[in-house]
């Protein structure tokens, strides 16, 4: 049994009139079943609406069941004397740095976790070096959270949830805000403390770039889960990712567009180095080697022909 | 020239020890119904810059005329200017506040001093120009979902008939097909009115597409100027700004490198499939 673990889970977002009648009932997540394994890095895609943040909120018991079950480390996250347990285990992270971020200075925001559960200080102060440590902050940590690049205050955000020694850690949308190099920054980050930490990583993301690394994608659409399978099964599916308003890596679609030509590039292309891998084959095929042929006047067609 | 920006600086609490130039020595035209792309990383200066635009913050230096106007000349009418530029915010949907969609799109045009009937044509005229359909005009904003509140947003600054549109990252949070829908509804209006739009964004693969002109900005000065097959072809350069070009230019380079015969300046899917196709010797 997996880390985290739904079954048949359900839950009902209900409005209510001001005596109380139900008015409304909007099903976020319908009967949805998944198992994560332990160390595992599963990210989670879907458009807005799909049920993602819901099923996230699950995760730390922000929200509970309106039906079905959710086992977060064999604990059910209906039983409220498990809360703060279950929070421990499982650490969120949110899209706006700006939310999250309480210390005058990176350290204090760091140690904030630890300290309100009763950490003895010496062993917070630990905690505080070890987490800056992991997400490569250390040499920030006299400096105010508010100096920080959006990218170096999400690294923050995660160090305060590295604090609390999770097993699991759930970020919905961390990137959102970031320009480019910070979105790199964080991903980068989340892989590392996913490799090197053992810490299992739930992304939620709409950056078809960031899961190319993901040992498996889920794809929500309507509360449940439609597609379920590594990144390269899930991307080698692009007209479907499609019609869940998704999109899918700019090499993945050039690849497949090629490939739908006729060209003999394979499915499911996810990075640069591989797109470049295998044209350079398809094109060595066809009209690179018949230059060489032509007369090797070409400077690349011994590299070619080593490809292939 | 609809919008001259002439030596802007900006700095933010000038004479103390937190003084900072956001913005230093600034110069541009835009001319009208040009789509401006303006990228840069976060705290390069660009939300300073847009806010100048429709006079929101008053320059430390430097001048900025629309249609040949000082804004900031005595007398000069700022609410006016206001009207004919419009400036979407981050997050637009956070300011959302009235009963229902269709009031809260006519908030701006009668504060205009436009009466009921007039503000009402405005409104459904914007409303429908950024694809908010008939029945969800008397519903509450709130209960829409993250990419209508955000038309919705869009729409109240659509109804003050500006001639210069600003979006500030109108796409962040929103799902790729969302992302596409509003950035396909903004190039409309840029064609069908002419419109002049400046638009703020993170997402290179985009600018690619849409905008005819970007405009660089880092460390509060302005670093490139130029068409997006121009200013890509710095990708280098704007790494090391804590940017980065459109996927598709780095496939373009490596594969160039390698000894394809292909265009430097490719920056979309489109175009790079054609090329490649062709390397191929296929049929597009």
């Amino acid at each position: 049994m997996g880390i985290i673990r739904a079954e048949k889970l359900v839950f009902d977002y209900i409005r209510r009139d001001e005596e109380e009648n139900i008015e409304e009932v909007d099903r976020a997540i319908d009967g949805l079943s998944v198992d994560v394994e332990k160390g595992s890095f599963v990210a989670i895609l879907g458009h807005n609406g799909s049920g993602k943040s819901t099923l996230a909120k699950h995760i730390n018991a922000i929200l509970t069941p309106t039906g079905g079950t959710v086992w977060v480390a064999e604990m059910n996250t209906a039983d409220e004397s498990k809360v703060w347990e279950i929070r421990k285990r499982a650490g969120m992270v949110f899209q706006n740095p700006d939310n999250q971020i309480i210390g005058n200075v990176v350290e204090e925001d760091v140690g904030f976790g630890p300290e309100n559960i009763g950490v003895p200080t010496d062993d917070i102060w630990k905690r505080v070096d070890e987490s800056l440590e992991a997400v490569g902050m250390t040499a920030y940590r006299y400096k105010s959270p508010n100096k920080l690049s959006g990218g170096q205050k999400q690294r923050v955000a995660i160090a305060g949830v590295m604090a609390m020694r999770p097993s699991c850690i759930v970020l919905d949308e961390p990137t959102a805000m970031l320009d480019p190099n910070g979105r790199k920054e964080v991903i980068r980050t989340v892989r590392e403390l996913n490799q090197k930490e053992g810490i299992t990583v739930i992304l939620i993301t709409h950056y078809m770039e960031e899961v190319i690394h993901a040992d498996r994608v889920i794809v929500m659409d309507e509360g449940k889960i439609v597609m379920d399978g590594t990144p390269r099964e899930i991307f080698s599916r692009v007209d479907e990712l499609k019609s869940y308003r998704l999109d899918v890596p700019q090499v993945t679609e050039l690849a497949y567009e090629l490939r739908k030509a006729g060209a003999e590039i394979p499915e499911g292309i996810l990075s640069l180095e591989e797109f470049v891998g295998s044209y350079m084959k398809a094109y060595a095929a066809q009209g690179g080697r018949e230059n060489c042929a032509d007369g090797g006047q070409r400077t690349d067609c011994r590299s070619q022909k080593e490809m292939q | 020239m609809a919008i001259k920006v002439e030596n802007l600086t900006f700095v933010y609490n000038p004479g103390t020890a937190l003084e900072q130039c956001a913005v230093n020595n600034v110069s541009f035209e835009i001319p009208d119904g040009q789509f401006v792309g303006l990228i840069g990383h976060t705290g390069s200066g660009k939300s300073t810059l847009i806010q100048h635009l429709n006079g929101l913050v008053k320059p430390t230096g430097g001048k900025i005329y629309y249609n040949g106007e000082d804004i900031y000349a005595e007398g000069y009418s700022l609410r006016q200017l206001r009207s004919k530029v419009g400036l979407v915010f981050q997050y637009p949907e956070h300011q959302l506040f009235e009963v229902d969609v269709i009031s809260d799109v006519c908030y701006g045009p009668r504060n205009l001093g436009l009466s009921e009937t007039e503000a009402r044509s405005r409104a459904e005229e914007a409303l429908r120009l950024v694809g908010m359909k008939e029945k969800y005009w008397e519903q509450s904003p709130f209960e829409l979902s993250g990419g209508q509140k955000r038309r919705v947003a869009i729409a109240g600054v659509l109804a003050m008939n500006p001639e210069v549109l600003i979006l500030d990252e109108p796409t962040a949070g929103l799902d790729p097909k969302g992302r596409d829908e509003i950035l396909n509804e903004i190039a409309a209006l840029h064609e069908a009115r002419n419109m002049t739009i400046i638009l703020v964004s993170h997402s290179m693969e985009d600018m690619a597409r849409y905008a005819d002109r970007l405009l660089v900005m880092n460390h509060g000065e302005k670093a490139f100027d130029g068409t997006p097959k121009e200013v890509f072809q710095h990708y280098r350069e704007l790494e090391q700004m804590g940017l980065a070009a459109p996927q598709v230019t780095y496939v373009v380079h490596a594969l160039r490198e390698r000894g394809v015969e292909i265009d430097e300046d490719i920056t979309t899917v489109e175009e790079a499939r054609g090329a490649l196709l062709a390397a191929l010797r296929l049929q597009p």
